[in-house]
């Protein structure tokens, strides 16, 4: 009796593939605009003047209080709304760096406003300029006690990027998705696609334990 | 009367006390003195039973601390301690902090617990400290909070534990003067201390400890004043200096 | 600007959105309040080492810190439906909540207990306060201060993660929204003011348990 669903078979292979590569891709674009714009967002952050900061920050509330899946159909469904469809990959991209940056410009600034004025002084006093005691010493000093909190908002990235899937982007859960209405497979599937994001998430969190747990001796 | 019987007490396989064997009678003073690691604050563990002991005998009026059918929560009532690190309850006001165990473990009612908190409160000079917390007082006066929480028990000997090693230097004084006001009212004390000039002043007796064992006892003028051993001597020329 | 805004049809529709909204209130506490129970279980069998149960203590932690709650969610829905077990929409996301929450909430209640010093625990003993004493009125009391904080901060997680049910057709804000923008197809007004509501939801709940902080803890730790 023929069925109208195949099995799952090796020929789904790539097309898992290219769903492990997409969402691979988009994570990797979200963390690394993400923590570029956080980095500059967090310095201002801690460096700028109240009214400034209380602008900034109400911007960046938002994008930590309202739900990532809302952001990503609200900003999709505008931008269509104007006349101009971006493809769901640059869509994803943008609104998933954004919202990156919102946690990690409060893991910079908190990581910024940990050095203490007396070592910038300190630096100052040795002749150096403002950007020099930034760069020499408040960067390296600050950006080496956030790593873990960078760490742990890089791995959520990770895991939230499932959701740019809503907006049509082929990464690895929409891919599954896929193959479960064609093979009717849904356990095996998801367990696959479980099993994918442990692997690359449970080393990374163990490294980031290993790095606290080093840094607090 | 406290009495400590040949007591060994080892942490796997470093053994820190080897075989000590001491006599507290009530109302005598005893100071402890020796350098780091040799044995003397985990002997004070070892009479408030918070360490086991391998083998020996500590008797505290009649009652032998180790002894498996011994109820450790009581004994612990007839014994005050006060540690090195001062451990105030911070969620607790000063007046809270002192009238916890009264209540709790006395079963006494919250007046009562609350009268006899405030009565030692003001005997160690926090009387305008009550409704407090802890962490914004000084470390020389939440160690003396510490001391009128234990002594809210009205327990019958006070354990020390070089409680003012942990103090800046100038919160020392106020600490050592409320311990001398505790042998003025006659209470049995062993304290762990290196405050020398204190341990002369206020005991009965002393002991020097080193490596575990007792290497001298007796009267402050003996221990302190005329030593007989080269390591007491040593020791004090150390401290002294 | 070529769209026009229309914004009767959602305010028509409100008081359904404001029920989606209660919905999504009563899915994270409650998620939060099971998850609680069963994450003091676990951290208690977990720092006591209690075998077999501590393996899966750390079994459910790891997976629950370490895959995204949509695919958590999808499990819980369509997973356990080809097991013969099908949950309605409202179950799978609680379901899905609880499981994270427990997740995380293992780990922030054994660092709360960790963070407290054993000298406390010796302090107490010294006053002739019993093991229950101790816990009761010395150790949890403070415990509970350190771990108000995250607390707080996994509900607002739950509440935000919630709005995934709009992907298996739960009746919760989002799924709420996606519902009423479907009969109209103001889809940009119906989910501006969803993304308002939740803002709204997530400042009242901190502003909340602010307030109350302030009554609870008095002293400072």
């Amino acid at each position: 009796m023929g069925s109208f669903f195949t099995p799952l078979s090796w020929n789904d292979s790539g097309f898992i593939l290219t769903g492990v590569m997409n969402t691979i891709t988009i994570s990797l674009v979200a963390i690394i605009a993400g923590t570029l714009l956080g980095l500059v967002v967090g310095f201002i952050r801690s460096e700028a003047n109240k009214a400034a900061n209380t602008a900034l920050g109400a911007v960046l509330d938002i994008l930590r209080s309202v739900p990532l899946i809302i952001q990503l159909i609200l900003f999709t469904t505008y931008i269509g709304a104007m006349g101009h469809p971006l493809d769901p990959f640059v869509a994803g991209s943008i609104v998933l760096s954004l919202y990156t940056m919102a946690f990690m410009a409060e893991v910079f600034r908190g990581g910024f406003d940990s050095v203490h004025g007396s070592m910038i002084t300190a630096a100052r006093s040795l002749g150096m300029t403002y950007w020099q005691a930034v760069r020499y010493v408040q960067f390296p000093i600050s950006l080496r006690a956030i790593f873990p909190s960078w760490l742990g908002v890089a791995l959520s990235v990770i895991k939230d990027s499932a959701l740019v899937s809503v907006i049509g982007y082929m990464e690895l859960l929409r891919t599954s998705e896929q193959l479960i209405s064609r093979t009717q497979q849904p356990l095996e599937i998801l367990i696959g696609v479980g099993v994918f994001y442990f692997i690359i998430s449970y080393p990374l969190s163990l490294y980031g334990k290993y790095v606290e747990r080093k840094m607090a001796v | 009367m406290i009495s400590i019987q040949n007591v060994r007490k080892s942490f796997g396989d470093l053994e820190v006390l080897k075989g000590i064997s001491l006599d507290v009678n009530k109302g005598e003073v005893l100071s402890i003195i020796g350098g780091s690691g040799s044995g003397k604050s985990t002997l004070l563990y070892c009479i408030n039973a918070i360490e086991t002991i391998q083998s020996g005998k500590i008797i505290v009026d009649d009652i032998d601390v180790h002894n498996p059918s011994t109820n450790q929560d009581k004994l612990r009532q007839k014994l005050g301690m006060v540690f090195q690190q001062w451990n105030s309850f911070p969620h607790l006001t000063v007046l809270e902090n002192a009238a916890l165990a009264p209540r709790i473990v006395k079963g006494l009612s919250k007046d009562e617990a609350l009268s006899i908190a405030e009565k030692e409160l003001i005997h160690v000079g926090l009387g305008d400290k009550f409704d407090m917390y802890p962490t914004k007082m000084s470390g020389g006066q939440q160690q003396r909070l510490a001391i009128a929480r234990a002594l809210a028990m009205k327990p019958d000997y006070m354990l020390f534990d070089e409680i003012t090693s942990a103090l800046d230097p100038e919160l020392v004084g106020e600490v050592l003067d409320t311990l001398r006001m505790l042998r003025e009212d006659g209470m049995t004390m062993i304290c762990v201390t290196h405050e020398i000039a204190f341990a002369r002043d206020v005991s009965d007796n002393v002991a020097f400890f080193n490596q575990g064992v007792i290497e001298e006892m007796g009267t402050p003028d003996q221990v302190i004043n005329n030593p007989q051993k080269e390591t007491t001597r040593k020791f004090l020329s150390k401290v002294l200096s | 600007m070529n769209y026009e805004f229309h914004w009767n049809t959602v305010f028509q529709h409100m008081p359904e959105m404001l029920m989606g909204a209660f919905v999504t209130l009563h899915v994270s506490v409650l998620s939060m309040l099971i998850g609680i129970v069963l994450a003091v279980l676990l951290a208690i069998v977990k720092m006591n080492n209690i075998k077999p149960f501590s393996y899966l203590a750390t079994t459910w932690v790891e997976i629950a810190r370490n895959t995204p709650a949509l695919f958590q969610i999808y499990m819980a829905y369509f997973g356990l439906g080809a097991l013969g077990i099908h949950l309605s929409p409202y179950i799978a996301v609680l379901s899905a909540l609880v499981f994270v929450n427990t997740g995380y909430l293992v780990e922030t209640f054994r660092g709360g207990f960790q963070s407290i010093p054993a000298t406390q625990y010796h302090a107490s003993k010294s006053l002739g306060m019993n093991s229950f004493q101790v816990y009761r009125y010395v150790i949890l009391p403070q415990m509970f201060r350190r771990i108000y904080h995250p607390m707080t901060n996994q509900f607002v997680w739950s509440i935000l993660m919630s709005s995934l049910g709009i992907l298996v057709g739960m009746n919760e804000l989002s799924g709420e929204t996606q519902r009423l923008q479907s009969l109209s197809f103001r889809t940009l007004e119906y989910f501006i003011v969803a993304a308002c509501l939740y803002y709204l939801i997530t400042k009242l709940v901190l502003f909340s348990a602010g307030l109350a902080s302030k009554k609870l803890f008095k002293g400072e730790i």
